[in-house]
């Protein structure tokens, strides 16, 4: 573990020269809130915006649904167990990334490095997996240039793929971070931010399997 | 090695946009070579291009706004004179030039001008306002400012290097597909907008942040300054809003790049979804920049009339009832398209709605000025042009939300009419009043009121003389985006309403000559005091222009028009407050992350739209790397020593000290 | 707010006599407010009725606002400086009730005008309307007139006081299909039967173009259409010459070309309509130039008819 952090004296409740009582909260007349809220709140509202983008993508992927253009329907080429094994992963992948949480709580490099190091391996086989799905799809000329029911279904999994991947290598910064930086403040609000995102992601695929695979397979 | 891109790119047999880049292209170089000779370069680096500053980048954002503004106006000098001439001609513009020119304008002004200008004005006074020394996470101001201006640098860049989108301001699939559009300009719109789109959706997090989280203490929201009330409203809505329109541009993106078939004539694509998720945008947006301006001419108009806002809660419930109905009227944009009875009249009685929420602030506005002592200074006369205008565009606003009314209206000149009543009259000017009435806090001295003067009755004759003919050739049935035209009676009415843009360069002239001779009269316009205009908000308190911390010690709020109790009681015990005690200051340090990224954003978008997919990969390692420098610093913030902090307001407080022993303020 | 309204009631009839001269100037050939069919009629009607309920408003306000800025300006010693006014219960009561009272009056007026001005609504007549098929390609309007198995090129002749019923689509890009003098306009769009109702009543040549920008041969999107006498109509559907319009006459259609002088087909594959609403046709071409490689600019030549 680092000990740099200890010469920079960045105290939590310092925000710009504000030097709120500490527990502010940002709430009525209370003052500036501290560096976690400002830094978690923001994030907060950039997921919500994130959410927003996704529900273009689900209210498209619905309107685009019955439009196969003579091309396959959702019955015909969802495989329903692959999408299982790529949830199980996903969701191990989000409980890993707990436990980083409590390792960071704990300031354990060892264990923050190993929880980060099996939430990446299980976002990498989500990613693998869900690949494969589309390679496989490809091959077999169901492309997104098929229909637009294809190009709806490839835009909306694929942004959430896209999210995952970018999440990867953001993963992988943070480790490089906390292995060189150790758990200062600010790379602790940015890990916050991390987790923040990878659980969000869960959340969006939970809607992707409801909406997409399960109903698609039903319907 | 260079894609699509290739010396036939540049439109050598095209003289107006060939002379138009050259020039735009000499004046840049210009520049450039007068700051690298003058050794203005490391000053520049330092305090502008580097500065995380909110003061600085809402000053930059003026600046870039008033840059494209400038453009989008010459945009549509060409637009009138060609519609003055192209009666039975075909005018000096062909139509591949004349659609290129009007979606250029219409993008610019909206994107470019207008919410940069916005932006900026939001950048430079709602942390002053808020009593507080920045916005909640200032690197990523200055990456949205570079952001915007990479945009604006691609739209122009589309004036030398290929072609601007030929499709209209939004830009309608199938028109806009690669079948139709196959050119590069719709991938100009695209990317330009896209990367201008993160930036105002950055800022959109930035400053909802700022103002539920960072407020001075005692800053309770019922105590918050009208315009920063309505600055949350609009970043709001950016939040709600432009994840719609990035969303919905990536889906026009994937279908023109790896032809998915979203809004595409073949294989089931559906347009008329482009057109429902881009107005759930745009309409929107249209209060995003208007809620700001309300916000300013509250100011100017309390200010002004020496009233604190009338009916200040209500005013506050109808910008929150506006920012929550704007959501729910976007059909009205095409009631045309057949979507029956029932759903037209919903959207449309949703539409007039609004109204109630824009007729409320326009009778609070009335009776803040009743009981009043006006002075009409030119922040004034913008409010009341501003009063008069944007009544008659409501008017006309309710007539197209009655759909009836709106088959015989639709995309006809009169729409053209009304949407610059509401967005001129409302928001351009707003945006000169909140220029005008914010320049001495940002640069220590007033605009020459004269030809402030001057350009603003030159705009308002100008202004009715080049739109009122627009209504009357929209109801002779004259539809917009004509190249050229044949009947008779349009063709008077739009000379007079070339005329009017004569008239409008005359006071566009006046508002440049205003700037100059301010700036050369600087001595005698000086303001010492920091509160030139007697105001009523927080941004008063400190100097002009402000210290880089903004105050000295944070204000700690106990009233509604907290500063203005302050000043009362200073003036009735003929003496300040007691001097506070004063601590060292924590500041964020300067990071060249912004300016980096937008470099790389411009490698990036310009390799996109060129097809240059190397280029495109360099720029996202860039992209990346350079977040990567930026997470890796370790000292983020610098600190300002208590004694510099002191020694700067005790002037500070000299200079109130002497308008209170002296009683000379310039505004008695 | 009684200085309102008593301005009000002095000003209101001004503005009326006003408006009631500027108005006539305004109802030139091809305006808005001189529809000749019940359609532009309905439409127009409820324009003006909007209008009038507004201005009941805007008008006032309007003087209250010059009035009080011309009052209250620092200047005048007469007028009485109240800082303290800042919140007044009754007021606020008012300035929220007036705008809402408004809008629901005006909202009723939407509710009804939308409904009875539907152009999906047929217009209730004795006669049975007449078919008209319009399809929009690049750069013009293709008419289909089904009973008379005829089709006419950017020419549109209807007769006088049948109803019509259009069926509008697009073989390419949005258009609108608009006759301000007729009425309500409606979208051509590819993949869509868009449907309006109108009638003509009086004989003339009006203006009819698109309403939507569609590209580079846009402005001369005009179809001007005529509307003559049932009896002369017949005549002119009976004397239509020309070739028969099938696919591959279609194909042609579907190339670009701008400013197409009208002419017409004798002899309409029935199907042909609906295999361009259903997509079963290829749309519109696009541009030839400037697909690939270095164009990226492509500027086409003019187009002329076929």
């Amino acid at each position: 573990m680092s000990t740099a952090d200890s010469t920079i004296t960045i105290a939590d409740p310092f925000r710009l020269g504000h030097r709120g009582p500490n527990l502010a909260r940002g709430h009525g007349g209370g003052g500036p809130a501290t560096k976690r809220v400002v830094v978690g709140y923001g994030f907060w509202l950039f997921l919500l915006t994130d959410i927003i983008i996704f529900a273009c993508l689900f209210a498209s992927y619905a309107v685009l649904a019955q439009a196969t253009a003579g091309g396959p329907t959702a019955k015909q080429i969802f495989d329903t167990d692959r999408v299982a094994w790529e949830t199980a992963c996903l969701l191990a992948s989000s409980f890993c990334c707990g436990l980083a949480t409590i390792a960071v709580a704990k300031r354990d490099q060892f264990l923050t490095q190993l929880a980060l190091l099996a939430t990446g391996l299980t976002g990498l086989a989500f990613i693998l997996l869900e690949s494969s799905e589309f390679a496989a799809l490809n091959a077999q000329g169901y492309g997104p240039s098929r229909s637009a029911f294809l190009t709806g279904f490839f835009t909306l999994v694929g942004c959430h793929g896209v999210h995952v991947t970018a999440g990867l290598l953001w993963l992988g910064t943070m480790m490089a971070q906390f292995y060189a930086k150790g758990f200062r403040p600010d790379i602790g609000r940015r890990f916050l931010c991390f987790s923040m995102f990878w659980h969000f992601l869960d959340v969006v695929w939970v809607a992707i399997f409801s909406l997409v695979y399960l109903v698609g397979t039903r319907l | 090695m260079l894609g699509k891109l290739s010396w036939s790119a540049i439109p050598f047999d095209q003289p107006i946009p060939l002379i138009a880049g050259a020039v735009v292209v000499l004046l840049m170089l210009g520049a450039l070579a007068l700051v690298l000779a003058k050794g203005w370069m490391p000053y520049l680096w330092k305090e502008w291009i580097t500065s995380v500053d909110h003061k600085r980048l809402g000053i930059m954002y003026v600046l870039l706004g008033l840059l494209m503004l400038l453009r989008g106006f010459i945009d549509a000098i060409m637009m009138r004179a060609q519609q003055a001439v192209a009666y039975h001609a075909q005018g000096y513009l062909p139509p591949e030039h004349y659609n290129q020119v009007f979606s250029a304008h219409g993008t610019i002004m909206v994107l470019f001008a207008a919410m940069p200008l916005v932006i900026g004005l939001m950048n430079f006074v709602v942390p002053l306002q808020l009593g507080v020394r920045d916005v909640a996470f200032p690197t990523l101001n200055s990456v949205s400012f570079w952001l915007t201006a990479t945009g604006a640098l691609l739209v122009n860049i589309s004036l030398v290097v290929g072609e601007f989108a030929r499709t209209g301001w939004l830009p309608y699939p199938p028109l806009s597909e690669l079948r139709y559009s196959p050119g590069v300009g719709v991938d100009y719109y695209l990317w330009a907008v896209q990367i201008s789109g993160i930036g105002t959706l950055l800022t959109g997090i930035n400053f909802v942040t700022t103002i539920l989280k960072i407020r001075a203490p005692g800053m309770t929201y019922m105590r918050m300054p009208m315009f920063s009330w309505t600055a949350l409203a609009s970043c709001l809505l950016i939040l709600a809003a432009f994840p719609v329109l990035t969303a919905t541009l990536a889906m026009l993106t994937l279908d023109r790049y790896l032809g998915f078939h979203f809004f595409t004539n073949e294989a089931g694509g559906n347009a008329m979804m482009f057109m429902n998720l881009i107005w759930a945008w745009g309409h929107p947006e249209v209060y995003i920049l208007v809620l700001p301006a309300f916000g300013i001419y509250s100011e100017v108009i309390s200010t002004f009339s020496g009233k604190p806002l009338f009916g200040y809660r209500s005013m506050v419930a109808a910008t929150l009832f506006i920012c929550v109905v704007s959501f729910m009227t976007w059909l009205h944009h095409f009631f045309t398209m057949g979507a029956g009875g029932d759903v037209n009249a919903a959207f449309g009685i949703s539409t007039s709605i609004i109204a109630v929420g824009t007729g409320v602030k326009i009778y609070n506005w009335l009776f803040t000025m009743y009981g009043g002592r006006i002075r009409f200074t030119t922040p004034m006369l913008w409010s009341m042009g501003f009063l008069t205008t944007f009544i008659t565009g409501g008017l006309t606003g309710v007539l197209l939300a009655v759909p009836p009314a709106d088959f015989i209206l639709h995309n006809s000149m009169f729409l053209v009419a009304h949407f610059h009543h509401v967005i001129v009259a409302g928001v351009v000017f707003a945006l000169l009043a909140g220029i005008e009435f914010w320049w001495p806090k940002a640069f220590g001295y007033r605009l020459h009121e004269g030809w402030g003067k001057a350009t603003f009755w030159f705009s308002i004759v100008g202004f009715y003389v080049t739109f009122m003919p627009m209504y009357v050739v929209g109801i002779l049935g004259m539809t917009r985006r004509l190249q050229h035209y044949d009947v008779a009676e349009w063709h008077w009415w739009l000379q007079i309403s070339s005329v009017g843009v004569l008239i409008l360069i005359v006071a566009a002239g006046c508002q440049v000559a205003q700037l100059l001779v301010s700036y050369i009269r600087r001595e005698e316009l000086k303001d010492i005091t920091g509160d030139p205009w007697n105001g009523r908000t927080l941004e008063w308190v400190t100097t002009s222009p402000p210290p880089v911390y903004n105050f000295a010690v944070l204000p700690q709020v106990i009233d509604t028009e907290y500063y203005w109790e302050l000043k009362q009681r200073a003036f009735e015990q003929a003496r300040l407050s007691e001097e506070p005690k004063y601590e060292a200051i924590e500041m964020p340090r300067n990071s060249p992350t912004g300016f980096v990224c937008a470099f790389f954003a411009t490698i990036i978008g310009f390799a996109l739209i060129w097809h240059i997919w190397w280029l495109m990969i360099v720029g996202l390692i860039g992209a990346y790397a350079t977040f990567v420098v930026f997470a890796w610093r370790d000292v983020p913030e610098y600190m300002i020593p208590a004694d510099e902090v002191a020694q700067q307001d005790r002037a500070r407080r000299a200079a109130r000290q002497h308008i209170l022993n002296t009683g000379e303020v310039a505004w008695q | 707010m009684i200085f309102i309204r008593r301005v009000g009631r002095r000003v209101l009839p001004c503005f009326c006599v006003l408006a009631a001269g500027l108005l006539p100037s305004l109802a030139q050939a091809d305006s808005i407010l001189e529809p000749v069919g019940p359609v532009g009629k309905g439409d127009a009607l409820i324009m003006m009725d909007a209008l009038v309920i507004m201005l009941a408003i805007v008008i006032p306000t309007m003087i209250a606002t010059l009035g009080f800025a011309w009052w209250y300006r620092a200047s005048n010693t007469r007028a009485v400086y109240r800082p303290d006014f800042t919140y007044s219960g009754k007021i606020e009561l008012v300035v929220w009730s007036i705008p809402t009272l408004t809008i629901f009056f005006l909202g009723g007026v939407i509710w009804i005008g939308s409904h009875t001005l539907d152009p999906f609504t047929p217009i209730p007549s004795a006669a049975k309307p007449l078919e008209i098929e319009a399809v929009s390609f690049d750069w013009k309007w293709l008419f289909i007139y089904p009973e008379q198995n005829v089709a006419t090129v950017n020419q549109l002749v209807v007769p006088v006081g049948r109803p019509l019923h259009f069926r509008i689509t697009s073989a390419s890009v949005f258009n609108v299909f608009f006759v301000p003098r007729l009425g309500s306009m409606i979208y051509a769009m590819n993949g869509m039967v868009s449907q309006l109702n109108l009638r003509a009543d009086k004989p003339g040549k009006y203006l009819g173009f698109s309403a939507h920008f569609s590209g580079d041969g846009f402005p001369d999107m005009r179809f001007d259409p005529v509307a003559v006498p049932a009896a002369q109509f017949a005549n002119w559907a009976n004397g239509v010459k020309g070739a028969q319009l099938d696919r591959n006459a279609l194909g042609q259609l579907l190339k670009q070309s701008r400013a197409v002088k009208p002419y017409a087909y004798r002899g309409v594959d029935p199907a042909l309509f609906d295999a361009i609403a259903a997509r079963r046709v290829a749309p519109g071409e696009g541009p030839e130039g400037g697909r690939g490689g270095a164009e990226g600019r492509n500027v086409m030549p003019h187009g002329g008819a076929p």
